[in-house]
């Protein structure tokens, strides 16, 4: 079974916020970083798919469309051991509270909604520790995709979900997709224990919810910059 | 021995007036092939009519040589080919490249790298080809990368599920070369030693050429523990490159035959 950086004995503690695209969980994560700063913690934020030299080849391969699902899968497994290795890790060590825009779960939904057997994905990340607190954004999915789609967005062709041949409508698609991808998460939701936060209340409730949760379960205190005088 | 030479020399004319009778162009037989693990989502392998042919063995064991005698060979007998590599995909190969140059990633993510060019390659390059009926000869595959890791420390369970996307060969032939040799080898080609193919990463000695002597020995063993897993040809590469090449054309002979 797999552990959290607290039963692995880091003095650091991750933060982990999942949900789907215009489930709100980037300006919920936003605001508790502004107050993780004032409260004077160390505090570091890692978003999904950000290393830079993976990027390069990532982009590369949806631009192309040379990716399948395994390349996909494989290249953001990568991306996610690099931002691991040499940031998280380290950071973690060093007693910061880090905060992930996306975690190993974003891979375990998509990777398995693209037909890549589960255990397969999930032995890829066996490297991982499990985050200390993993906050679930559940909206309605009527919610969400009205937030991404009402602005009439450019769907990316793998954002959308286009590579499963699902619609040849971009929008339809993306529904589809987005979806499946919310069962998975709801499936895994018992089995990761993840903090359900009802991403369709108001912005200003769900992030006092949060505040308040991270409170109660990290002892804030000790992850303050302060000289120890 | 005397005796031997004149048989063949006897037996000759006979096997030449078989010869007339037989297709000029054998086709190979089919044998069912599968995935180490879960393999490629909906992947048919029953779909796949040519052979897999991997040559491994460090650099300087002679994989290059023996590999373009095998086409060169297997194309006379009309079989059609193509060669893979590792670092050769269209999707990462530079950016792969790169990395190798700055020795900026750590373990596993550059072993991920690599598991990505890998399954580029397999289902861009290898699968296809095979479908097609083609001879594909591998420069090097996953027990490469499988040695490398585990050199480095690598869990081994992580590793095979992580290769579980790739298919088994028809024929695995491991060039083993003292790194004495080796090293001989590789000076009497290139005058200067590779950084990756020293393991200096490892720290085992600042001097390189040490390094270099350890490093390939730790590579060895590497193979031989993933010889008595996967059961591949260890063949003596220390021999004249036409006694090993007709060693190889003898096991790829039987590959053909289904056997």
């Amino acid at each position: 079974m797999k552990r959290t950086f607290a039963e692995l004995g880091f003095p650091g503690r991750l933060i982990a916020v999942e949900g789907l695209d215009g489930s709100g969980k980037s300006t919920q994560v936003h605001l508790l970083k502004r107050w993780l700063e004032q409260q004077g913690c160390k505090v570091f934020f890692s978003e999904w798919n950000s290393s830079a030299l993976v990027k390069s080849a990532t982009s590369k391969g949806k631009k192309q469309n040379l990716l399948t699902p395994t390349t996909f899968s494989l290249i953001h497994a990568t991306d996610f051991a690099d931002r691991y290795e040499r940031q998280l890790v380290p950071l973690l060590r060093a007693g910061y509270v880090v905060l992930c825009d996306r975690y190993i779960f974003t891979a375990f939904a998509r990777d398995v909604v693209r037909g890549c057997p589960p255990d397969w994905v999930r032995g890829l990340y066996s490297f991982a520790a499990l985050p200390d607190i993993t906050f679930f954004f559940r909206a309605d999915l009527e919610v969400s995709l009205a937030r991404i789609l009402d602005n009439r967005p450019v769907l990316k062709h793998h954002e959308a979900g286009m590579d499963l041949n699902l619609s040849t409508d971009p929008y339809e698609s993306f529904r589809i997709f987005q979806g499946r991808i919310f069962e998975q998460y709801l499936a895994m939701s018992t089995e990761f224990g993840f903090t359900l936060v009802d991403a369709n209340a108001r912005i200003e409730e769900q992030q006092g919810l949060v505040r308040k949760m991270i409170r109660a379960r990290i002892g804030l205190d000790r992850f303050t910059a302060r000289p120890l005088v | 021995m005397r005796a031997r030479t004149r048989t063949r020399t006897q037996a000759a004319p006979r096997r030449s007036a078989v010869v007339t009778h037989e297709p000029i162009v054998v086709v190979p037989s089919t044998t069912p092939k599968r995935f180490f693990g879960r393999g490629i989502p909906g992947e048919e392998v029953a779909k796949l009519n040519g052979k897999l042919i991997v040559v491994e063995g460090a650099d300087g064991s002679g994989r290059s040589t023996q590999i373009s005698r095998l086409v060169e060979w297997l194309e006379g007998t009309g079989h059609a080919t193509l060669q893979v590599g590792l670092k050769r995909s269209t999707l990462v190969s530079e950016e792969l490249e790169q990395a190798q140059h700055g020795n900026i990633l750590s373990r596993t993510t550059l072993s991920l790298f690599y598991a990505t060019d890998f399954a580029d390659q397999m289902e861009n390059a290898i699968l296809p080809a095979l479908r097609a009926g083609f001879m594909v000869l591998a420069d090097r595959y996953i027990y490469t990368l499988m040695a490398r890791d585990l050199v480095r420390g690598m869990d081994e369970p992580w590793l095979k599920n992580l290769y579980g996307i790739a298919l088994v060969p028809d024929a695995v032939i491991y060039l083993d070369v003292s790194p004495e040799q080796l090293v001989q080898r590789v000076f009497a080609k290139n005058q200067a030693l590779d950084y990756w193919e020293s393991g200096m990463d490892l720290g085992l000695s600042r001097d390189m050429f040490d390094s270099f002597l350890k490093y390939q020995a730790l590579m060895r063993d590497a193979f031989r523990r993933l010889q008595k897993t996967y059961g591949f040809a260890i063949v003596d590469g220390e021999r004249p490159a036409g006694e090993v090449s007709d060693e190889l054309k003898e096991k790829i002979e039987a590959v053909l035959a289904g056997r």
